[in-house]
């Protein structure tokens, strides 16, 4: 309980700092210290992808990473997925789709999509499904879900 | 409509005319909770935090089956930061029947039943200090011989799950394992099968599977000395967690207030409790303080409400024509180490809805066997007996060289066609759904080496259920209505829409909150299909209600008879000429006044609703089998149902394609695998493996709409049906593509490979 790790870091572009256990995951410290319930615990074990972020630009499950290696990196999160109060055009689309039932896997998948498109702004159905296999949806069976990240990649070309 | 219209319908209930033209309903608005949705701002059962919180832990028996003979809590209670401990001898003795079942699963007493059964568990200042302490738990197990598989579990010899518990239908001799019998039918069976060309028989199995919701189950609940107590959750139905935790811990039930979290999947698997009742058992041991109790995925695959596996019998009798004769079904169905998990009665029911047979006979098991206590898994019961029905029916179409769609349209129940399990249909669209299957451009395209088509139908009652809905019209014109059923899959849509259409305003003018069990009258969980039918139709009827408060106002305001008005566009009207000439009265008007018109008006209605339409629906699906690997992927996908009418059409096709993608893990690769230690073997998602974005093609849907007039837009429920035809359609697809007949599921490459080989 006493040997807590001091840990400087950005989320979101802002600077945080925060103490932690060593045992405790990114995922628990986003949670459970920094307030950002956003990121969730599907499965604890990186193979549901509920609890994706970016670290450094690097899409990962928050899940498997310690907190205390967040120390100096940048840290992306659903909740910096809108910008300035607007909406990412994944985020408009989604929900013009109907891309989410229950909306849990919503955020991981989000922030995973966003990270596809920001390597690869034209990625065909099979790219997209490839690239999102690592989020699990029980709800939608997928089906617009990558109908809504085709046509946001294609909307963001657009505007490009 | 004029205001006696408007009380008729509220009193009739039933058939309504749902041939009208909408402004609302079949539209494709956003979804209300959008927004927080794809922002991360939703809060779900986990996502709740609150003042002097403690964090719990379970501690779980590795064993399938044992007596506990001591359990030594001390070294747990004086851990650091531990602030209570509790163990199944600390909850309240003298239960029976489903709550003691339901406090007996919350924690093991004298016996563990199965691998991850609750024995203790620790409240401490943080997760982690909990996590410590429930592993300085000392329990001293007496091994007892277990028992897995349901056809083991019935044989002579079998390890006794429990005693006393054989219900009195069970033939005698029977093993006491078999707890419950069913048995019906009606016409003469043995008339049936000599009346055929071809009688056939097999045997099927399907295994255990897990409704997989994303959110594993999440709590924190609070409760004092005096016995009253606070629970945030994810769950189905709120009301069910109050009355439930009321029962195991000795409560009353108005004491408990019970607020539904955002829900993360569900599935049924969300209808019952777990491990809420731990929670506040622990707060009350620790003075009161909230506890928050967050399952592991491990935990949610062990101990949280997996379907029934089964071992089912089918035999059919058909002439040369297609002419089904005769139908018999034998099923076999452990629902894990409780009576009455295994959804027996309803798989048995759904075993030959589709169709309609002079002769039928039903007969089923319910079976005890060492595993987590079954809880209730999208059309419970019906995708096992699709499974084994539409597989015997497609190998005997086959055998005689006929078409599978037109034998299904040949026998295939409609309206007045006495059902398998009793009722009479009343207006029901299979045969529309078959006919828009076979119409679809898929059937068109032609298959290729090692591809095969399958198709089947499948059924799903449908429910409608205690149901408590509110209205209220704010002082701007808008609406709020108070639900009790947890937006699951977009009904906060469904029921806006259909406000808005009944009251005529703006979608954007109603707000649809879920509330807590302190706000409304008892309300059943979202399950069975019913949220959008039945909080539906209830905020349909509060709706007339204020209609008939806002027709008043107005014809008081006026001076008229109150006969003399009619409500039309969101507005009081005159009713004709004769009523006097007054420019209409708008929602918003009277909501601005209706502090000096009488007081605050709003709606309500509460009832156990009628008028259920049941839903049908027609798979067809292509797969291309890997002859080497033995390996099943899905070209193409198409679902067929009917919606009654589809509300908000995206959510809809949504719940079409979502059921059809559980189908699809069901038949090809979910299952629980345990090891001669009755151990589960594979309780996280790596090893219990859900279908991912790259196993899918896109899922093709058509919705059929014939409305049912039990409801006023004509809804049926969409929620399960889906989840039924796919583990036939697509066995019968790999029958096509490989000429192997797989009857036991899931069909993995593995046992495809073997079928191929051995022929």
């Amino acid at each position: 309980m006493s040997n807590k790790i001091h840990v400087s870091t950005k989320v979101n572009g802002d600077a945080v700092e925060f103490l932690c256990d060593p045992r405790e995951t990114l995922l628990d410290v986003l949670r459970d210290r920094l307030n950002l319930t956003g990121a969730k615990e599907g499965c604890g074990t990186g193979d549901c992808g509920a609890c994706s972020v970016t670290v450094d630009g690097r899409l990962i499950c928050s899940c498997l990473m310690l907190g205390a290696e967040a120390e100096g990196k940048e840290i992306g999160t659903i909740e910096g997925v809108a910008e300035g109060g607007e909406l990412h055009p994944l985020q408009r689309k989604f929900i013009e789709h109907a891309a989410l039932q229950c909306g849990v896997c919503t955020p991981g998948i989000l922030v995973a999509a966003k990270n596809l498109l920001e390597k690869n702004p034209d990625p065909t159905e099979e790219q997209v499904r490839y690239w999102l296999a690592g989020n699990l949806c029980r709800c939608t069976g997928y089906d617009k879900i990558i109908r809504a990240v085709l046509d946001a990649a294609e909307e963001m070309r657009g505007a490009a | 409509m004029a205001l006696d219209e408007v009380k008729e319908i509220v009193e009739s209930g039933e058939n309504y005319d749902t041939d009208k033209e909408f402004k609302y309903v079949g539209t494709r608005p956003d979804r209300p909770d959008g927004l927080d949705k794809v922002t991360g701002r939703a809060k779900y059962g986990a996502d709740h935090y609150v003042a002097n919180m403690l964090h719990a832990a379970v501690l779980r028996a590795p064993h399938a089956h044992a007596r506990i003979v001591s359990i030594d809590t001390s070294k747990a209670e004086a851990a650091d930061g531990v602030k209570a401990v509790v163990i199944g001898t600390d909850l309240p003795e003298g239960l029976t029947g489903g709550d003691l079942h339901l406090q007996e699963n919350t924690l093991a007493r004298d016996k563990v039943y199965y691998d991850g059964h609750a024995v203790a568990a620790v409240a401490a200042t943080s997760a982690l200090a909990a996590k410590d302490a429930v592993k300085l738990i000392e329990v001293e197990y007496e091994l007892l011989p277990h028992v897995i598989d349901v056809d083991a579990a019935m044989a002579e010899g079998a390890p006794v799950i429990r005693e006393g518990e054989q219900g009195p239908t069970v033939p005698e001799g029977m093993h006491p394992n078999v707890v419950n019998y069913i048995e019906f039918g009606h016409g003469d069976l043995d008339a049936g099968f000599d009346a055929a060309d071809l009688v056939m028989e097999n045997t099927y199995k399907t295994e255990a599977t897990h409704q997989g919701y994303i959110e594993p189950h999440a709590c924190v609940g609070q409760l004092g000395d005096d016995g009253k107590g606070e629970m945030w959750v994810c769950t189905q139905g709120q009301w069910f967690i109050r009355k439930m935790c009321a029962a195991v811990l000795g409560l009353e039930a108005s004491n408990l207030r019970v607020t539904p979290s955002e829900i993360g999947g569900g599935f049924g698997g969300k209808t019952t409790i777990f491990s809420e009742a731990i929670s506040l058992a622990l707060s009350r041991k620790a003075g009161g303080r909230p506890v928050k109790l967050v399952m592991t995925r491990s935990e949610v695959l062990r101990a949280t409400g997996p379907t029934a596996s089964t071992s089912m019998d089918v035999k059919i009798g058909m002439k040369n024509d297609g002419t089904m004769t005769a139908g018999k079904v034998v099923f076999r169905m452990q629902g894990g180490a409780w009576p009455d998990m295994a959804p027996t009665g309803m798989a048995l029911n759904c075993a030959f809805a589709s169709y309609d047979l002079p002769a039928v006979y039903h007969e089923g098991y319910d079976v005890l066997a060492n595993r987590p206590k079954a809880a209730a898994y999208r059309a419970p019961g019906s995708p096992m007996a699709a499974f084994a029905v539409e597989s015997l029916v497609d190998e005997m179409t086959r055998k005689l060289g006929l078409d599978p769609i037109e034998v299904r349209i040949k026998n295939g129940a409609k309206e007045g066609t006495k059902s398998s399990y009793g009722p009479t249909y009343k207006k029901i669209g299979l045969l529309e759904c078959l006919e828009a299957a076979k119409a679809h451009p898929n059937l068109a395209e032609k298959l290729g080496p090692n591809q095969g088509r399958g198709v089947a139908a499948g059924f799903w009652f449908n429910h409608g259920g205690e149901t408590s809905v509110s209205m209220s019209l704010g002082n701007d014109g808008t609406v709020t209505v108070s639900a009790g059923t947890p937006d699951i899959g977009g009904s906060r849509a469904s029921v806006a829409l259909m406000v808005a259409e009944t009251l005529g305003i703006p979608y954007d003018h109603v707000r649809v909150n879920i509330v807590e069990t302190g706000a409304l009258g008892f309300n059943e969980p979202s399950h069975g299909s019913r949220a959008t039918f039945a909080t539906g139709k209830a905020a349909v009827e509060a709706c007339n209600q204020a209609i008939g408060e806002m027709c008043r106002r107005a014809a008081k305001r006026w001076g008229i008879d109150e006969d003399a008005v009619e409500w039309k566009d969101g507005a009081v009207h005159p009713a004709g000429p004769n009523a006097g000439e007054f420019p209409p009265m708008t929602i918003k008007k009277i909501g601005q006044t209706m502090g000096r018109s009488g007081g605050p008006i709003s709606g309500h209605h509460e009832t156990t609703a009628g008028g259920v339409g049941e839903s049908f629906g027609a798979h067809v699906v292509d797969v291309e089998v890997d002859p080497e690997t033995g390996k099943t992927t899905i070209l193409r996908y198409l679902v067929v149902q009917d919606a009654g009418r589809a509300i908000h059409p995206s959510y809809v096709e949504g719940q079409y394609q979502g059921g059809a993608a559980q189908g699809i893990g069901w038949a090809l690769n979910e299952e629980y695998v345990y090891d001669d230690m009755g151990r589960l073997q594979n309780p996280i998602f790596l090893d219990y493996r859900v279908p991912v974005a790259s196993d899918l093609p896109m899922i093709d849907t058509v919705i059929i709409e014939v409305p049912n007039p039990g409801h006023p837009y004509g809804v049926r429920g969409v929620g399960e049906t889906g989840i039924t035809p796919p583990l036939p359609a697509i066995a019968n697809a790999i029958a096509d593509a490989t000429g192997r007949r797989l009857r036991h599921l899931p069909m993995t490459p593995a046992k495809v490979l073997k079928a191929i080989k051995n022929g």
